[in-house]
């Protein structure tokens, strides 16, 4: 999916995640990730956001993540929305 | 057993935190809301959320319902279609006002179990009663569907439609109340009354759930975890009632051995009304943690 623009999502409330999602000049996935479990959590809040765009196809985006103690569902359903919401598309996929 | 519903927590459906927690307050069943906890602009965000926890979380033995927007709004569709994906237990239909209401949602319901080569009928539904027009057709939209598991009143639009307000006795609800309990036993579903609001008024509360335990409802619509335990207690059956429902079903194995017809107790006959309502007593009696059958055995 292309973004037409910035994709955003969640909140800063707790057990929620905040996701921007933009088009990357650069190829590759960019994630700049802020949590107060980052050490612990870190690389499978990352794996997640990755896993998520990558099911859509993206491969070239910045994202920007503020976690506020997510579980994985939610992080998948704000990076989904966000993925939606910046490439203006709802054809969603339910199964 | 039959399932109980004496009390529904709503939970915000774009609230992540409540979504993650609902269960550890011991509601009978948790009310995801897709429609007016969720404002117009999040309805998106709302419905991947409710739809990965529904996918993700283990509820255990907690029946999971989901308030859907209606059908004549843009969300409707949607929503049912992620929702009977995720494997909901139950559709709640907000504002229905004829059968043809559940009907539309039934064959949406039935097309996309049908593409997810799921059981035809395992989604349920409930539909929530909320204008004049939806109480004078409570039976039947009671009867329109056997995906149907109850019928809630929701009173704040009720009493709108009625031109009045809500008073602290409920006295303008008295007939929906009771139209809502006679067109659910009618049609072998349960009743589920509307909220109560003011949080910080326990005492009107109270004096709510008695008068609608009375009125025969099976539960109520509960918006805060505070209000759970205050409604399982007056639910609960005394100690008194639970010995002597035990008593009746002992008589009733009694006859049933001996081959007889007639239950009789104490020298008196009892009726069939009085060995089920006996039956009802025990399941609450141990839904409410007042009694084990499994100890009783062993005697």
């Amino acid at each position: 999916m292309d973004f037409l623009k910035k994709g955003l999502a969640g909140t800063l409330e707790s057990g929620d995640i905040f996701i921007e999602i933009e088009k990357s000049e650069l190829p590759g996935i960019h994630i700049d990730l802020q949590s107060k479990v980052k050490n612990q959590y870190g690389k499978q809040i990352l794996l997640v956001i990755t896993e998520t765009l990558k099911e859509y196809g993206i491969d070239n985006v910045n994202v920007k993540a503020i976690d506020q103690g997510s579980l994985d569902c939610t992080i998948r359903a704000r990076v989904t929305t966000a993925i939606y919401r910046g490439s203006g598309k709802n054809d969603y996929r339910w199964e | 057993m039959n399932r109980l519903r004496r009390t529904m927590l709503f939970v915000p459906g774009n609230s992540p935190g409540m979504i993650r927690d609902a269960h550890i307050y011991g509601s009978d069943s948790i009310m995801f809301d897709l429609e007016d906890s969720v404002a117009l602009g999040e309805k998106d965000a709302a419905r991947h959320l409710v739809y990965q926890a529904l996918k993700t979380i283990d509820y255990g033995t907690i029946e999971k319902v989901v308030r859907v927007n209606p059908l004549n709004t843009v969300y409707g569709q949607d929503d049912i279609e992620a929702m009977v994906q995720a494997k909901v237990n139950v559709i709640r239909l907000p504002k229905t006002e004829t059968p043809q209401d559940i009907l539309d949602t039934e064959e949406i319901i039935t097309s996309i179990e049908k593409k997810a080569d799921m059981e035809i009928g395992s989604t349920k539904m409930m539909a929530a009663i909320e204008s004049a027009l939806g109480v004078v057709n409570a039976y039947s939209i009671a009867i329109s569907s056997n995906r149907l598991v109850g019928i809630a009143l929701g009173a704040e639009d009720y009493t709108a439609s009625l031109k009045t307000t809500r008073s602290l006795d409920g006295v303008e609800l008295f007939f929906a109340r009771s139209q809502i309990v006679v067109a659910a036993r009618a049609a072998g579903i349960d009743a589920i009354d509307t909220v109560f609001s003011n949080l910080n008024d326990m005492e009107t509360f109270e004096k709510e759930i008695r008068l609608i335990k009375q009125l025969g409802f099976d539960g109520k619509s509960v918006i805060n975890p505070r209000q759970i335990d205050v409604v399982h207690k007056i639910f609960a059956p005394t100690e008194k009632e639970i010995e002597k429902a035990l008593r009746i079903l002992s008589a009733m194995k009694e006859a049933e051995e001996k081959g007889s017809g007639v239950v009789n107790l104490d020298g008196k006959m009892i009726d069939k009304p009085v060995l089920l309502r006996a039956q009802r007593m025990i399941e609450m009696a141990v839904a409410s943690g007042m009694y084990y059958p499994e100890d009783n055995e062993e005697e």
